[in-house]
């Protein structure tokens, strides 16, 4: 029966074929559109998501206060208010995981003919920690070399790159101010950074190698900034009043008055920008679907005059024993063979469309089977749904009525 | 032998509404009953509710009043579904233009009603080859309907009609559009139908020669039976 029904269907449809193909092109392009729009939303997700898990989750910054300076204020972390005492106190902190003192600042790099600019971190092996971070090449350095202000240093992949080039700098000595620094390992490579800036364009050195070798600090022991990374996501609000009760402790503030350091809670800014690209998904998904309706819409048209136009063999039919649901089963296969295989159509141009994108247009795009499946279920659903009425239509008329149509 | 008359029509009356009023009278107070086995011709002028009569008993049309009763059931008591059984089961429709599928073949055309029967692809086929070569039509299995004349399309008909085994067949000036010689050929399937098989058939014609295969005539004027009796008794009385 079933069998004989998809006949009759692919049948009806290879006689207008035109008409037919018409029809499916609304499925064609609602379904290649939502595919399409999907990928690069869920392209945009992804690029975001990565960005994220690169900086690391959970993440707090602690800055230093600001100098005054003749009524001058010079900015956050001019002021040395924060000190690797005040890390190791915040270590301690049940509610964080991992805290890492930071004292940067650029210098330059030379390995043999060659030489880099770059950043370079002073702190400590909680900072590849908190950033979930591993070396590529060679090991990383550990609370002894901190202790002993060891001249050791973790090349980030770009400036491995530009220093060495082939070579393996493990072992190498590169010099950073003029000082030899003998290169431990070379880190992962993490890409771009949610602000666009290279996150591999870095060398990491122990902070106490940083402070007194590197950047001399009017304070010694003091620290640009603290980051800290809270055991849980749950955790983030009680780590925060954690952090600003000790410092605030530790720093002798007096109630009332102002803190002399600033908590940043970093991960809500890239929270905020993957809640931005998830939005942008839905509203391109969102679009897109638009089409499949109208798609869909397009099917209903061509369904009622279908049936319209085929009352006279519904009537015959109806003579030789159709049962209404027979008639109706038959149209809305119809609807629904349509709509599959203009989805399936609109899949491969969609997924076409994708591939392009991220060939020609450098886009990230992903396509998850997914999003195709949702495709798919979305397209049959429209079938049956603006099938139904013609359908129904059809199974509706008495026999005699539909026989007599001329 | 079961003795409940094959269609029994109680006071049916039917009236097809003209915007506002209780509209035309097609068929006023028609009783009639239709033993197994006959071959009955009706005939009448033209709008004297002779095809109405036909359609409600095949359950294509219903009654705007009265009864009518097939194998003994109250057909409007049953359901859509089963009124689509009974027109598969047992009754075969032969129609004066034909109406034949035209985008499917005279086979698939005659193995249409065993579809709606539940029957399997192979069952089908098979059947439908063996109704085709009843009519002799056999090398044609493969033609469409606009490649066939129209004796061969009636032929065609007439086998979908009987591809189900009915016990009945309603014809509706199934000769209207055929020569004489071809009419004459397709008359003396229903003989063969009704002598050999016993299946009841009611035929509608206005031709008197078309009539005279029948063994009993009824001729309806105005939408009211006005005579029934021996074919050649009333053909005789209308033209005394």
């Amino acid at each position: 029966m079933m069998r004989a029904l998809l006949g009759e269907a692919w049948r009806a449809m290879a006689v207008n074929r035109l008409r037919t193909l018409l029809t499916m092109l609304g499925m064609i392009i609602g379904v290649s559109a939502v595919v399409l729009m999907l990928a690069i939303g869920q392209g945009a997700q992804y690029v975001i998501h990565q960005s994220i898990s690169a900086m690391g989750a959970n993440l707090f910054v602690v800055l230093a206060g600001a100098t005054t300076s003749g009524g001058l204020r010079m900015g956050a972390g001019t002021a040395p208010s924060l000190t690797l005492d005040d890390a190791a106190a915040l270590d301690e902190l049940t509610s964080l995981a991992a805290v890492a003192p930071i004292a940067s600042g650029t210098a330059q790099l030379v390995y043999g003919p060659n030489n880099w600019s770059t950043q370079v971190r002073g702190t400590t092996d909680g900072y590849l920690k908190l950033r979930d971070w591993g070396v590529r090449l060679g090991q990383t350095f550990g609370e002894a070399e901190v202790r002993s202000a060891a001249r050791v240093a973790l090349l980030g992949q770009t400036v491995a790159d530009y220093l060495f080039g082939a070579e393996d700098p493990v072992g190498r000595t590169v010099r950073i101010k003029n000082n030899p620094f003998t290169v431990l390992g070379v880190l992962e490579p993490k890409g771009q950074s949610l602000g666009g800036s290279d996150n591999d364009d870095t060398v990491i050195v122990p902070v106490t190698t940083a402070q007194r070798k590197l950047f001399g600090s009017q304070v010694p022991g003091s620290v640009r900034y603290i980051m800290a990374q809270a055991v849980s996501e749950e955790l983030m609000g009680r780590a925060e009043d954690d952090i600003t009760g000790l410092l605030r402790q530790r720093h002798r503030i007096p109630a009332g008055g102002e803190d002399d350091f600033t908590v940043r809670n970093l991960t809500a800014v890239a929270e905020t920008a993957a809640s931005t690209a998830r939005i942008m998904a839905i509203m391109l998904g969102a679009i897109a679907s638009i089409s499949l309706v109208v798609g869909g819409i397009g099917i209903m048209n061509i369904m009622l005059v279908s049936v319209t136009e085929r009352t006279r063999e519904i009537g015959i039919r109806m003579a030789v024993g159709a049962r209404p649901r027979d008639v109706m089963l038959q149209f809305l296969l119809e609807a629904v063979i349509m709509s599959i295989v203009g989805c399936l159509i609109g899949i491969v141009l969609g997924v076409s469309g994708a591939w392009l994108a991220s060939r020609l247009a450098d886009i990230t795009v992903v396509v998850t089977v997914w999003s195709l499946l949702l495709a798919f279920a979305v397209a049959a659903a429209i079938g049956v749904f603006f099938g139904y009425y013609p359908a129904r239509r059809g199974a509706r008329l008495k026999p005699i009525e539909a026989l007599r149509y001329e | 032998m079961d003795t409940t008359p094959l269609i029994r029509v109680q006071g049916v009356s039917k009236r097809y509404p003209d915007g506002g009023g209780a509209g035309t009278p097609v068929l006023r107070e028609v009783s009639l009953a239709i033993g197994r086995g006959e071959f009955v011709a009706i005939m009448g002028p033209s709008g004297s509710g002779k095809s109405t009569f036909m359609n409600i008993v095949g359950c294509l049309d219903t009654p705007s009043r009265g009864h009518c009763f097939l194998d003994g059931r109250d057909v409007a008591q049953l359901s859509v579904d089963e009124l689509a059984a009974l027109r598969n089961r047992l009754v075969g429709f032969v129609f004066q233009g034909f109406n034949l599928l035209a985008r499917i073949d005279a086979r698939d055309n005659v193995a249409l009603p065993l579809l709606y029967a539940g029957l399997s692809r192979g069952a089908r086929r098979e059947r439908a080859e063996t109704m085709l070569r009843n009519v002799g039509l056999e090398r044609y299995a493969h033609h469409l309907p606009n490649q066939l004349s129209g004796g061969q399309q009636q032929r065609v008909a007439i086998a979908r009609a009987l591809s189900t085994d009915p016990q009945l067949i309603l014809a509706d000036e199934p000769t209207g559009n055929l020569d004489t010689a071809t009419g004459e050929e397709i008359m003396q399937l229903f003989d063969a139908l009704n002598a050999e098989r016993g299946i009841t058939v009611v035929l509608v014609t206005h031709e008197a020669d078309i009539a005279r295969h029948a063994r009993r005539l009824v001729r309806f004027v105005d939408g009211r039976v006005v005579a029934d009796g021996p074919t050649e008794q009333v053909l005789g009385a209308l033209h005394a």
